[in-house]
């Protein structure tokens, strides 16, 4: 069938600010579909609030809208854009929500907006459990015994009926929140209770457990013909219990027999036959009791997902690209497989290798919380790998995790397990915890027998013994130093480094040893057809064989070094960056190779770069392909920290780093030579000194005066930074940093910076070529200084800097980049306290902020800094076109607003601090500050009552301020509520607040006032100390009534500013080509 | 070290592989097949359409959940050896009755694991497929003069090396609806489970029994089955096809449709290295619907050799065109039904005044997708409608 042409515009919506449980992977899928949808003529028209997406750039679309995906913004987009259809399935869970909240409202219909892809019906069928349930029984597959309630008693009726354990799900939600197992009727009543707060619709399925049964995945495709594929099948190395984002999953199945497969694929095109899902990707998961093979379908996804990533990653098979296409009307057998270029996409990959997919949890961020995985998902991102076997794959994997591990034990970090006794060990492999996979080895390597190891852990035995062969050949290689051995080692995935620790070597002679026998890397192409046909695309993984596959070439060649798993302080900014320079530097003429192991990124789709290696970031795997594409350049700063860790030892072995030397990288971040630099620039520090002990540090705090920021010296991201008012909480601090005995720790002097209170965080964005300094932004945090960057949101152009302090920011970031020889990209974070400006921090590498900014200014900053790099001049790439005109002043504001997980953390406290927690954030853009801060919030999810209450409890330090706050909400018409204190504060200042208990100090009080809606707003800014505790009670109790709280003094200010916007200027959408044109 | 026997590879043009020896002793030779099926060794490994021929699998992971005796698709191992990257040493499966690797062991199949069968995949891939020697406790210069003394496919009669020596009987699921006789070409159990599964008695008869000891058993139908090799030394069966054509249905399946092809008068032609898998795209003409197929023979009918017209040259996807719209044989039209959408070549024939069809392909799966099952009830129609 030829495309349909009765449709000629289409609406996609993409899924918002990165969040847990919907990642980075539908940046990836909006991005495939934009393209392949304006390639095929048609005019395409995006909403995405999130800027740190490569789908957004305004190439990918002809109008694309950097707005709250709400029905109200997405309606008006409507009405504006008049799209003939709507594809609601590639924008994740967010996207599916919205498109069916229009549908059933009726704007759809009113606009004469067509759902292609799947419609409201199969959505409904596919996301009620009721509904889901009915349809399946009717084509005769059988699902978990289940009931569906409303109400408590419901519930416990049901599970009387089904039989204990049961599993809750509340219908509509995402990443399986809210969900739970309840062992008895205690225990359901908690859960039910969450999970019918949780659903938006109220209401939860109870049902037959199936916890310990072996889970698969089918990733399925079809076309409006009727054909349908498996693109590839998934097994779960966690059985049924750990959500599927939180278990180590394989590809392809490895358990089950031919018959049982294909008994399962028959039932999985039933599946989306049934639900009526007309064309594009669907994932459906099935459950499989070991012991009889009764295999239950579970639930199903109408539209691409975080496994459809995967699945495409670890096949080579462009879902996403492929369910636009079928959207608009083409069968499977119409389209080309890009990767053999000479077969039709209507077939199933085969696959001759296998593919391990490892979770990437950040559970040492938030401490409170338990690390029992469950049903509900926590991980912040993950890492795949490629290997010809599963002990291969799955040791890359775990490197590849970047968490201190290089593969299954044998490293140093394995003390965690072997330090364990043995009811310790038994818990510990019993327990799906995010390290089980590491005290499974080690309880193979004490010799417990797989089968104990597989009935204490319900993994398949399977995988246990082929982990324990990766368990004896590291035997081998306690006793043997063989080149049989080592090849043997290598071949099950051993890195360098394991062989090293095991050996009592350096990691390097390893190396040495092995390129001196010859025993070095094959590289084996990903072809979807396992070598029957030949590969146009060059997809790579590294492995130990015979044959290796890699073409030389003669073209100039840059290295691009990916951003790695995704994690807190680490995200989609840097793949987007990475992106830019593939991007950029084909556009220059060079050959571009990628080399990252992040399944969700646009990086790793096999055509963003010219050669694609899917490999773990360690010096060893880079180094490999470093060796076979010999590029001429690599670059290491754009992919966050993940690539600078190598830099040095890259550097170390002859790597020619493009840009910025790794030296001055590191000269940056020397806390006695930055400062020395700084000295000599003429430029303001804020006054530091460092302790070993308490009494040291007092003797600084009283040189520099509190309060302090205090750090101790060998941690990275923020990691137990805090802000320290008086000598008591100094004290405490250093006893609690020092008291954990940890001889590292011991050895490292504390850093203490006086803390710079009240004073305005700048952000700087800009390149540096060496002569001229193009600067790309200057970003005005809303909070003040001591909130990590990445957790504050920030506005362009900066609303309260002087014409004085900007003057001096700029020249302090064209001295420091030119003192620090950048050639690229470099940030720098500023305070500035009146017309004071200090330097707080530079890092001349790329930035969080650089796709805010690029999108805020309509410069494509990473692009600029991959051209620098390569030594092209700022004024050449000027005349080139690549940095657009210089225009005036900007005609609007835009507002980066971040994104906290704290929904998946019940446990921990919403306050914001020194430590980055946020895993996305969304961008605001509007005339002025007040409308972009306002869809900067509806975008990140905060809907604010426009009346009511706000309830206001400010800390000593900030009631000076605070009062400014009570007086705007005063005239937007709000009542005031407060705690006594502050209440009294405010009378004293001719403001009126009713004083209300706190909690649990008596009568009506504020937790019960929350409970009972009383409260549309809280704004509590904490500090020290008890205080601290009592506010963390408010701003639990806040949260759980999802009632929005503010934490800080301007961040109450800035929600005033937006209510005085008001919703219709809120609501209000304008493309980004149009915000750029009309300036 | 962990026990390990060596053992080596080689190709008749003289490249060599290394891997470890895993099944029964000696030194095996045969034409080497790749298979790119994910799943189903076991029913790889039994089906008598790979005798004369080295197997290997693409997969790397073969043996992980065992062998089941009702997955077998003949009384026992039907390859000349078996290549794999990675014989699991432990299955897991509640279905399972035992390790592969035992299983090779005990039917003293020549097996080798670890081998980098991606480079010996693709080397079959550029050069075609091409015998194969291996075996440990042999040189490479013997392996590779046995290789180059292995006679390739092409004229070899290998289905009367795997063809029943006398007919019998299998009774039908429920209550008999009729009889159909199955010429055995090296017939796999899973279709013999697709007729009697719908109510037919079978009786399997030798390759070259004559069309008259056939009709004397009253058939509701024939069926001429899949089996190893070039079709064109099966005279005999050709013959017998020649003469039940018009007289009772006919249904053939790969090698059987292949000899339909010749009993029809078209010729037939071996695949530079020929499918076999289980994720080939074949589409149904009358419908353009796609089918995933399993496919598994080195030879194809060439439908050109029955028309006037020459072939045209392939575009950038495989088209319709690629294959004559009818024919003419000496039995009526006929016309192909189906096509393989990676390489244009003939995957289904209808004859349009008789009733009898033949696919290339595996309806009954085993291993691989049965979506097309629906031909065995195209079958039991025809021999409905024929009374």
């Amino acid at each position: 069938m030829p495309p349909r042409r009765d449709i000629r515009s289409i609406l996609v919506i993409g899924s918002g600010p990165i969040v847990i449980g919907q990642g980075c992977e539908f940046d990836y899928s909006g991005t495939q579909a934009a393209k392949a949808l304006m390639a095929e003529g048609y005019r395409v028209i995006l909403v995405n609030s999130n800027p740190a997406t490569i789908m957004t750039d305004p190439e990918f679309a002809d109008a694309t809208y950097i707005e709250p995906i709400t029905p109200e913004v997405v309606a008006e987009v409507i009405a504006r854009e008049r799209p003939d259809a709507l594809l609601p399935t590639l924008g994740g869970q967010t996207a599916l929500n919205v498109s069916t909240e229009l549908a059933r409202s009726g704007i759809l219909e009113r606009y004469g907006v067509e759902m292609i892809g799947a419609g409201l019906q199969a959505i409904t069928k596919a996301e009620d459990r009721g509904k889901f349930k009915e349809t399946m029984e009717t084509v005769g597959l059988e699902v978990p015994r289940a009931g569906y309630a409303k109400s408590m008693a419901e519930a416990l009726n049901i599970a009387k009926d089904v039989g204990y354990p049961v599993m809750v799900r509340p219908s509509f939600i995402l990443g399986g929140r809210g969900t739970g197992i309840a062992d008895t009727e205690e225990e359901l009543l908690d859960i039910a209770k969450d999970g019918l707060a949780t659903s938006p619709v109220g209401k939860i399925l109870v049902e037959e457990s199936v916890l310990g049964w072996k889970e698969y995945e089918l990733e399925i495709m079809r076309d409006g013909v009727g054909n349908a594929v498996i693109v590839c099948s998934i097994e779960n190395f966690d059985p049924m219990g750990v959500h599927t984002g939180d278990s180590i999953t394989v590809a392809p199945i490895q358990t089950l027999s031919d018959r049982e497969y294909q008994e399962m694929r028959v039932d999985g095109i039933k599946v989306l036959q049934a639900i009526g899902v007309e064309t594009g990707g669907s994932n459906v998961q099935f459950a499989v009791d070991p012991e009889t093979g009764r295999r239950l379908v579970i639930e199903m996804n109408p539209r691409v997902s975080r496994s459809s990533a995967l699945a495409s990653k670890a096949t080579g098979f462009p879902i996403a690209k492929l369910a636009a296409l079928l959207a608009v009307g083409y069968a499977l057998d119409e389209v080309t497989n890009d990767i053999t270029g000479a077969t039709p996409a209507s077939f199933e990959p085969a696959l001759d290798y296998v593919v391990v997919k490892v979770p990437r949890f950040d559970f040492a961020k938030f401490p409170s919380a338990p690390t029992r995985l469950g049903t509900s998902m926590r991980s912040v991102g993950e890492a795949m790998a490629i290997g010809r076997t599963f002990p291969e794959a799955l040791q890359k994997a775990l490197r590849s995790l970047e968490n201190g591990r290089a593969g299954l034990n044998a490293d140093a970090l394995e003390d965690r397990v072997i330090s364990l006794d043995h009811d310790e060990l038994a818990e510990a492999v019993k327990v799906p915890t995010p390290d089980r996979v590491f005290a499974m080895g080690e309880a193979l390597r004490r010799g417990w027998t797989v089968d104990d190891v597989a009935h204490l852990s319900k993994v398949d035995p399977w995988f246990v013994d082929q982990m324990s062969e990766i368990v004896e050949v590291r035997e081998e290689l306690e006793t043997s130093t063989d080149v049989a051995v080592l090849l043997e080692a290598k071949r099950y995935g051993f890195s360098d480094r394991q062989i090293a620790h095991l050996w009592d070597r350096e990691e390097i002679d390893v190396r040495k040893l092995r390129s001196s026998v010859g025993i070095v890397r094959t590289f084996k192409t990903v072809d979807t057809c396992a070598a029957e046909f030949e590969a146009l695309t060059p997809y790579m993984y590294g492995t130990f064989e015979e044959e290796s596959e890699v073409r030389p070439s003669e073209k100039p060649r840059v290295l691009v070094l990916g951003s790695g798993p995704n994690r807190i302080g680490q995200g989609i900014e840097f793949d987007y960056c990475c992106v830019h320079a593939s991007f950029a530097l084909r556009d220059a003429g060079y050959e571009t190779v990628m080399i990252n192991c992040n399944p969700e990124t646009v990086s790793t789709d096999y055509d963003t770069s010219d050669r694609l290696y899917f490999e773990p970031l360690t010096t060893e795997d880079v180094l490999a392909v470093i060796d076979v594409e010999k590029p001429d350049a690599v670059i290491v700063q754009l992919g966050g920290q993940t690539p600078l860790n190598l830099a040095e030892e890259l550097a170390d072995a002859g790597v020619v780093i493009a840009g910025t030397s790794p030296a001055s990288i590191a000269l940056a971040e020397d806390r006695e030579q930055f400062a020395e630099i700084c000295r000599n620039l003429g430029l303001k520090q804020p006054p530091a000194g460092s302790a070993t002990s308490a009494a040291e540090a007092d003797d600084v705090v009283d040189q520099i005066g509190l309060p302090v920021m205090v750090r101790p010296s060998f941690v990275l991201g923020g990691r137990k930074m805090k802000v320290i008012y008086s000598s008591e909480e100094l004290g405490t601090y250093v006893r609690e940093i020092y008291g954990e005995g940890d001889p590292e720790v011991v050895s490292n002097p504390i850093l203490i910076d006086r803390f710079l209170e009240s004073a305005v965080e700048i952000d700087v964005d800009a390149v540096f070529d060496g002569h001229e300094l193009l600067v790309g932004g200057v970003m005005e945090h809303v909070e003040e200084a001591g909130i990590h960057s990445g957790d504050s949101s920030c506005v362009t152009p900066p609303p309260t800097l002087s014409d004085e302090a900007s003057k001096e920011i700029l020249r302090a970031t064209r001295e420091l980049a030119a003192a620090l020889a950048v050639q690229g990209l470099i940030n720098i974070q500023f305070a500035v306290k009146g017309d004071d400006v200090y330097v707080l921090e530079v890092n001349p590498r790329g930035s969080r902020t650089v796709p805010f900014i690029s999108k805020a200014k309509g410069i494509p900053l990473a692009r600029i800094a991959a051209r620098v790099m390569m030594g092209s001049r700022i004024e050449e790439l000027r005349s080139e076109g690549l940095i657009p005109e210089e225009r005036g002043g900007s005609e609007f504001v835009a507002v980066k607003e971040a994104v906290l997980p704290w929904d998946r953390f019940p446990e921990e406290d919403s306050v914001l601090g020194p430590e980055m927690k946020s895993t996305g954030e969304v961008m605001g853009i509007g005339s002025d500050v007040g409308v972009a801060y306002g869809k900067a919030l509806l975008g990140a999810g905060h809907v604010l009552a426009d009346r009511g209450r706000v309830f206001l409890s400010f800390a000593d330090r900030d009631k000076p301020m605070g009062l400014a706050v009570a007086q705007a909400f005063t005239l937007l018409g709000f009542d005031l509520v407060a705690t006594k204190g502050t209440a009294r504060f405010l009378h004293h200042h001719a403001i009126e607040a009713e004083a209300v208990n706190k909690i649990g100090e008596g009568h009506r009080d504020i937790g019960e006032r929350l409970e009972n809606g009383e409260v549309q707003l809280v704004v509590n800014t904490p500090r020290g100390g008890r205080a601290r505790s009592d506010g963390s009670k408010i701003r639990q109790s806040a949260r759980r009534h999802a009632v929005p709280c503010v934490t800080t003094i301007q961040g109450g200010l800035a929600v005033a500013r937006s209510l005085r916007a008001g919703p219709g200027a809120i609501n209000r959408p304008r493309s980004l080509q149009e915000w750029h044109r009309g300036r | 070290m962990r026990e390990k026997v060596p053992a080596l590879l080689a190709t008749a043009d003289g490249t060599v592989f290394r891997g470890n020896s895993v099944g029964g002793p000696g030194v095996a030779s045969g034409e080497a097949v790749f298979n790119t099926s994910m799943t189903g060794y076991q029913e790889i490994l039994t089906d008598p359409s790979y005798a004369g021929q080295i197997v290997v699998m693409t997969y790397p992971h073969i043996g992980n959940y065992g062998v089941v005796e009702f997955d077998a698709q003949s009384s026992g191992p039907a390859v000349s050896g078996f290549i794999m990257r990675s014989l699991s040493r432990r299955e897991s499966s509640w279905r399972s009755e035992g390790s592969l690797a035992d299983y090779l062991l005990r039917h003293d199949v020549v097996a080798v694991s670890e081998v980098d069968t991606r480079r010996l995949t693709r080397h079959i891939r550029d050069r075609g497929a091409m015998p194969i020697a291996m075996g440990s406790d042999v040189s490479e210069t013997e392996l590779i003069d046995i290789a180059a003394d292995t006679p390739t496919m092409a004229g070899q009669d290998l289905a009367s090396s795997v063809t029943t020596r006398e007919p019998y009987r299998l009774d039908a699921e429920g209550d008999a609806q009729g009889l159909v006789v199955a010429i055995d070409l090296g017939l796999k159990r899973e279709i013999l489970r697709n007729l009697t599964g719908r109510g037919f008695e079978v009786v399997v008869v030798p390759a070259a029994t004559d069309a008259e000891t056939i009709l004397g058993m009253s058939p509701s139908g024939v069926f001429v089955s899949n089996g190893p090799g070039d079709p064109e030394p099966l005279t005999a069966t050709t013959k017998s096809l020649r003469d039940l054509l018009g007289q009772r249905p006919l249904f053939g399946i790969c090698l059987g449709h292949q000899v339909l092809g010749l009993a029809v008068g078209a010729s037939t032609f071996k695949l530079p290295f020929g499918h076999h898998g289980g994720n080939h795209p074949v589409r149904r003409l009358d419908d353009n619907r796609v089918y995933i197929t399993t496919q598994n023979h080195g030879f194809a009918v060439d439908l050109w050799s029955l028309s006037d017209d020459d072939q045209p040259d392939r575009g950038e996807l495989v088209g319709r065109n690629l294959l004559p719209e009818v024919v003419e044989t000496p039995f009526g039209r006929m016309r192909p039904s189906h096509q393989n959408l990676n390489d244009g070549t003939l995957e289904g024939m209808v004859l349009e005044e008789i009733p009898a069809f033949s696919v290339q392909y595996h309806p009954e799966g085993a291993p691989g997708p049965s979506d097309a099952g629906g031909l065995f009830d195209d079958f039991v129609r025809l021999m409905d409608e024929a009374g």
